[in-house]
């Protein structure tokens, strides 16, 4: 059992590097990764759990940023986009965003991005519907979608036909 | 268009104009490297939260902040009395809307409240969160005063009035009366009445409003660093609510996470927060933190409007008839006042149709709610609906085919110029040719066949047109120029050629994710001859670039694209000039191709480097003679004469599946056909459509800032507003129609609102067609399964 | 907005986990998978002082098979009971039912246990044990271990069984014997989006004929609402229209829906109407989702 305090030291790996911080119970974590680590590219859009603007990876799974709390992350493994850049992951799909011009603004586009990614690494084909239940817990104010859709379908497309 | 011999120019192999590129900002954005307001690192920044009223009308007796200020960590308070001696309060009139009223309004409330989340006091902290920990413990002895919330009544004798000084809730009343509608309605074989509602929305930009002001007491300059569409509007509005010299005021909009005409206004909170800088001596951030964007963003859109078409027997439409009642907030929003959106309403109704008599009325009343102001195709979803959807009915009582009762009366695409019903000029519009290239894409008649089928097996689809004309580009007759608003309707574009050869512009609209700097980039390197990799685009701060409008009414390239492409010209002639003397030619017998100087009769026969001319122009001016000098930067301001904008036009077509026994929808795909004139780069221009298209869409069946008695917004979470989803969309088909402006010479239209304006008149109508065997129809949005439900008296 | 200030204490095992329980009581919030706590903490709309993080409590994770039971620990992860061969094989009825539990992100994080907890009652997962007739295991320092029918736990908004020093360990949900069969179906307005109307239902299906039907509704009243009348209506009948007609009634009797901004009383009702002929029509044809 921790101690029970308002600031907790925490240690985790962020995008592979372990960082050692102090940081208040109520901080959730993209504030900590944003704030702390200057780790700007997941962002805040409503902080309460409905945009998936904050959308990352805890553990390898993607969740709200905004609805964990950074030392809830003590121990475990957080990777944003700046990390999944780096390690190429998913330079594809980046690639088809970029072309298929599916995101305006990109706000959006780290948390719609990893969140493609938990469906393109399931490896399956997956419908243009399906696509779109996967991405409903995700907004975008300026895309529409539609262009969204297109590339996801086509980075898994390709993917799967590479296989 | 202007015969400039412009085509060849767009249509020759270096061109760039009409073809899909990527943006460079895209490829930072996917790699995390986006750079907005918030992700900017200000040494010493504090940062503010906000008191705000909870309630939508009442006194402010008492403001204690002993409890609140003693907070370690909390470096200031101020209240809004406090604030109104360091801040100039702002009257929300133009002239141009003759016999306006509004009343004055302050940063902060000063000493009365007048919509629930006014702002009330700030609190100025070492965190966000400490600062909201002491609004926690500010205490405010309220005095509850009834507010007026429902605009149906809020004229009515009986109504409190908000502000007494003006006697009376009224903002606006205007009207127009063209041609004999009495005459025409008598003469009449039918006439069509409804009357229309469209709820509240906002705007729900994913990054919200923003700032971080910095007063340097050294130079007493202010940089302000915030998402804008309009950076100057707001470096001169801000000087002047500061009491600053305008010239000691910078404003730099880095990446805008979203806009749509959220951010062209002026926001109480962010003047405070700047003023905040000024008291303190430090920079002050302040994030509209979702909740408070609800009830602090400008609303839109809230209208009751009755409409009456006149037709003969054959379909022809004699006349229309408008009533539009629209409740804004208890302020009308500075510079660009709260009635714009009902005056648009009654601009564009009607107005893709060559009937000649119209009469519309405009009223406009305060109410303490959430101010109203611009949203992304003003006022375009109401008057579009209300006459889509009555020319449907229309449609029906003269047995016409949707399709041909618009056939019948749009105006003819070789009948321009011409005056739209409201009396507007209207040219280079293509309404015949729009419609038929929709109805070719969506395979009209197949559909119609599919919905019969269907139909029999208890399956109810429906189809839906919507015609719409649309205003981009205001020019400097409109109504913020006529009435002397401190907004640039014109743009300007400085472009430059560095010493390498590369090409910097500057322009003066800005960039939020559309593609406005690449759009530039295009242009400016087509107009050049340079390769587009050499161009590189600024925009986004006041110390940088010219003085210009910024980006609101789709005015980005129809505006600062002619601009653009003025200074491009003006650079590659004077680029052949200095060419000319180096090498004793003609200037007439060169071009500029490829970032080379090339004989224009053979493009591949290279006579000079750009970045020669660039090396000589900037370095070894010794190789020219005395008399010649180089003016490498060329600058050129563009504006639209005459007329108050560029309309474009289009349509809409909505295919959609409707559960009778639930209501529920399931919008099954959606089409659009617009012309926005020159297309310069078609993914970009697409794709404006298709995003504005679901915004549309939102509306029409999701989006709604629901109020209750008391004034309270009572849906001011995200999980409670409901933004359209991934989910509960539908793939989107798009294509241009390609009638070049005669008001430039580059010839584009705007394109960023030509996907909201229509879609939720499509969709109702629509959905109106899926009610039709069941012969009961509904004019109210947003379209929910519980107002299906009713209207089927299934409840 | 940003949460208000707490105290944070990460429990490593149950006993610790029930002694801050016991020491703070109505004074802790228990932190499971966040998704409910989270959001009325960034929105200031609960301010609890102390914080008890059970996620690293090993012993509270995992499904398992007990003899005609389904254990479900209470810190079991959404994603991963969607996707327990368990369940699906097992019961059917959360597997139909975990695609409208909001969205991927939520349910990877997101806990079945915390949602029964918090008993929202336009939520999935307290009608599904309702409508299996699962039994909830509670445990405290004071009281101990005790078992609660799902049929006694739901209260009221948000009020369950569970006192403040106890916590939800765990779910004990019967199989699905042969011939039983399950239907789910939800409206709402968004996909993921909480439900105007849903209905869990659970029964005996013979030639047609169904029998000892459990329907669920949610979405409609303060808690999840088992259609007493309506399975009296429907016992021993088929999916007819005369069976229909009488769900329509008994339904009214069954349900007093609220009534708010997203949808009146009376379409929840016309809602929980369709879908309950939708999913007895199914259920005489194996069940699933409607």
């Amino acid at each position: 059992m921790t101690e029970l305090k308002e600031r907790h030291e925490i240690t985790l790996t962020v995008n592979g590097e372990t960082v050692t911080r102090t940081v208040e119970a109520r901080q959730h974590l993209v504030d900590f990764l944003r704030n702390e680590l200057q780790l700007t590219g997941s962002h805040l859009g409503c902080e309460h759990g409905v945009c998936g603007a904050c959308t990352v990876r805890l553990d390898g799974e993607i969740v709200r940023g905004c609805l964990t709390l950074a030392v809830q992350a003590d121990g475990a493994a957080v990777e944003t986009i700046e990390g999944v850049t780096e390690t190429g992951e998913i330079a594809d799909l980046q690639e088809t965003f970029v072309e298929r011009n599916a995101l305006q603004c990109g706000f959006c586009t780290p948390g719609m991005l990893l969140t493609a990614a938990e469906l393109l690494n399931a490896g399956k084909p997956a419908t243009r519907a399906e696509i779109r239940t996967h991405l409903s817990g995700n907004y975008c104010r300026c895309t529409g979608y539609h262009a969204i859709v297109d590339a996801i379908e086509t980075t898994n497309n390709k993917r799967l036909g590479t296989k | 268009m202007a015969d400039t011999g412009n085509e060849i120019i767009f249509e020759q192999s270096g061109s760039y104009v009409g073809r899909t590129l990527s943006r460079p900002g895209a490829r930072r954005s996917v790699m995390g490297r986006g750079r907005y307001t918030d992700d900017i690192q200000v040494a010493r920044t504090l940062h503010a939260a906000f008191l705000r009223s909870p309630y939508a009308h009442a006194r402010i007796l008492n403001i204690d902040t002993t409890a609140a200020a003693a907070m370690p960590g909390v470096t200031r308070i101020v209240t809004g009395r406090e604030l109104a001696e360091h801040v100039e309060p702002w009257h929300g009139i133009l002239s141009s809307f003759v016999g306006m009223k509004s009343a004055i309004q302050h940063a902060m409330a000063v000493d009365r409240a007048c919509w629930q989340g006014e702002p009330v006091a700030i609190v100025v902290a070492e965190t966000r969160a400490l600062a909201e920990d002491a609004v926690e413990l500010i205490e405010v002895q309220w005095e509850e005063l009834t507010p007026v919330v429902d605009k149906e009544t809020a004229l009515d004798a009986g109504s409190p009035v908000i502000h007494p000084e003006m006697g009376d809730n009224l903002a606006l009343r205007q009207d127009i009366d063209n041609g004999d509608v009495d005459a025409a309605f008598a003469a009449a074989d039918h006439i069509i009445e409804d009357s229309f509602e469209f709820g509240r929305h906002t705007a729900v930009s994913l990054e919200s409003r923003i700032l971080v002001a910095d007063f340097d007491p050294s130079t007493e300059r202010l940089t302000i660093h915030t998402s804008s569409q309009v950076p100057h509007m707001i470096k001169t509005v801000f000087a002047k609510l500061l009491r600053m010299p305008e010239h000691n005021v910078r404003i730099i909009a880095p990446d805008v996470g979203g806009s749509f005409g959220l951010k062209i206004h002026t926001f109480g909170d962010e003047v405070a927060t700047a003023a905040l800088s000024m008291i303190l001596k430090r920079p002050v951030k302040f994030i509209a933190d979702r909740l408070e964007s609800f009830v602090s963003d400008i609303h839109a859109r809230e209208h009751r409007v009755r409409g009456r078409l006149a037709l003969n027997k054959d379909g022809d439409i004699l006349a229309a008839d408008i009533d539009d009642l629209t409740g804004v907030g208890p302020y009308s929003a500075y510079p660009r006042t709260s009635v714009f959106e009902a005056v648009q309403v009654i601009n564009i109704t009607g107005g893709p149709y060559k009937h000649k008599n119209y009469r519309a009325k405009a009223t406009v009343v305060y109410l303490n709610k959430v101010p109203m102001s611009q949203y992304r195709a003003v006022g375009h979803p109401i008057g579009i609906t209300v006459f889509e959807s009555l020319l449907d009915q229309a449609a029906v009582v003269t047995g016409l085919d949707p399709v041909d009762i618009r056939r019948r009366n749009f105006m003819p695409d070789d009948g321009y110029p011409a005056v739209t019903p409201a009396g507007l000029p209207a040219n280079d519009l293509s309404h015949e040719a729009c419609l038929e290239s929709l109805i070719k894409r969506m395979d009209y008649d197949g559909l119609r066949r599919e919905q019969a089928e269907l139909r029999e097996k208890g399956i109810y689809r429906g189809i839906g047109l919507a015609a719409f004309i649309k205003g981009t580009a205001p020019s400097p007759v409109g109504y913020y120029g006529a009435g002397r608003a401190p907004i640039a309707a014109q743009d300007a574009t400085t472009v430059s050629l560095e010493p390498s050869g590369a090409v910097l512009c500057l322009v003066g609209v800005t960039e939020q994710g559309q593609g406005a700097d690449t759009v530039m980039a295009q242009i400016a390197a087509t107009a050049i001859g340079v390769p587009i990799e050499n161009v590189r685009v600024i925009s986004g701060d006041t110390d940088a670039v010219p003085y210009g409008g910024g980006t609101y009414a789709s005015r980005a390239t129809g505006i600062g694209g002619e601009a653009t492409f003025q200074a491009g010209r003006a650079l590659r002639a004077e680029i052949l000039r200095i060419a000319g003397v180096l090498l004793q030619s003609e200037p007439s017998t060169l071009e500029v191709f490829g970032g080379n100087v090339v004989d224009a009769a053979n493009h591949a026969n290279i006579r000079v480097t750009l970045a020669e001319i660039g090396r000589i122009g900037h370095f070894q001016l010794g190789e020219l003679p005395n008399d010649v000098q180089p003016e490498l930067s060329q600058t050129r301001h563009f504006r639209v004469k005459d007329v108050p904008y560029i309309y474009t036009n289009g349509i809409h077509g909505a295919y959609v599946e409707l559960d009778p026994e639930t209501g529920f929808l399931k919008l099954l795909k959606h089409w659009i056909v617009e012309d926005c004139g020159r297309v310069i780069n078609p993914n970009l221009a697409d794709e404006q459509v298709r995003g504005g298209a679901v915004q549309g869409l939102g509306g029409a069946l999701f989006e709604h800032c629901i109020y209750d008695d008391n004034g309270q917004m009572i849906n001011a979470t995200m999980a409670d507003y409901l933004t359209p989803m991934a989910g509960d969309m539908p793939d989107i088909d798009v294509a241009h129609i390609q009638t070049p402006t005669s008001a430039s010479e580059l010839g584009a239209k705007g394109v960023g609102e030509s996907g909201v304006g229509g879609a939720p008149a499509a969709v109702l109508n629509a959905v109106n067609d899926a009610m039709m065997p069941f012969q009961r129809h509904i004019t109210a949005q947003p379209i929910t399964p519980q107002s299906i439900l009713k209207a089927l008296g299934k409840i | 907005m940003k949460a208000p200030r707490f105290l944070y204490v990460r429990v490593a095992s149950l006993v610790e986990a029930l002694e801050v329980l016991a020491e703070y009581g109505d004074e802790a919030s228990v932190l499971a998978g966040g998704q409910s706590l989270m959001p009325t903490l960034n929105m200031r709309l609960s301010s609890p002082k102390v914080l008890v993080d059970i996620n690293r409590i090993d012993d509270l994770k995992g499904i398992s098979l007990d003899g005609n039971m389904v254990r479900v620990g209470a810190l079991s992860r959404h994603a991963d009971v969607m996707t327990s061969p368990i369940v699906v094989e097992h019961l059917p009825l959360i597997a139909q039912a975990y695609p409208f539990v909001a969205h991927a992100a939520v349910r990877n994080r997101g806990t079945f246990g915390g949602s029964v907890a918090l008993a929202d009652p336009a939520s999935e997962m307290p009608a599904c044990v309702l409508a299996l007739n699962a039994t909830l295991v509670l445990d405290s320092k004071a009281g101990g271990r005790r078992n609660v029918a799902a049929s006694d736990y739901f209260k009221g908004l948000y009020e369950t069984e569970r006192r403040d020093d106890e916590l939800l360990i765990e779910a004990r949900i019967p199989i699905k014997a042969a011939g039983e069969v399950s239907a789910f179906g939800e409206l709402s307005r968004r996909h993921g989006d909480f439900a105007l109307a849903g209905v869990a239902m659970h029964g005996t299906v013979a030639n047609g004929v169904i029998t000892g039907l459990r329907p669920v509704y949610f979405g409609s009243e303060d808690r999840p609402v088992l259609g007493v009348a309506t399975a009296a209506a429907v016992e021993g009948k088929g999916a007819t229209e005369e069976t229909f007609a009488a769900v329509n009634v008994a339904l009214g009797n069954d349900l007093d829906p609220l009534s708010n901004f997203h949808a009146d009383a009376a379409t929840r009702l016309q809602l929980a109407r369709v879908l309950t002929k939708r999913a007895l029509t199914s259920m005489v044809n194996g069940g699933g989702v409607v």
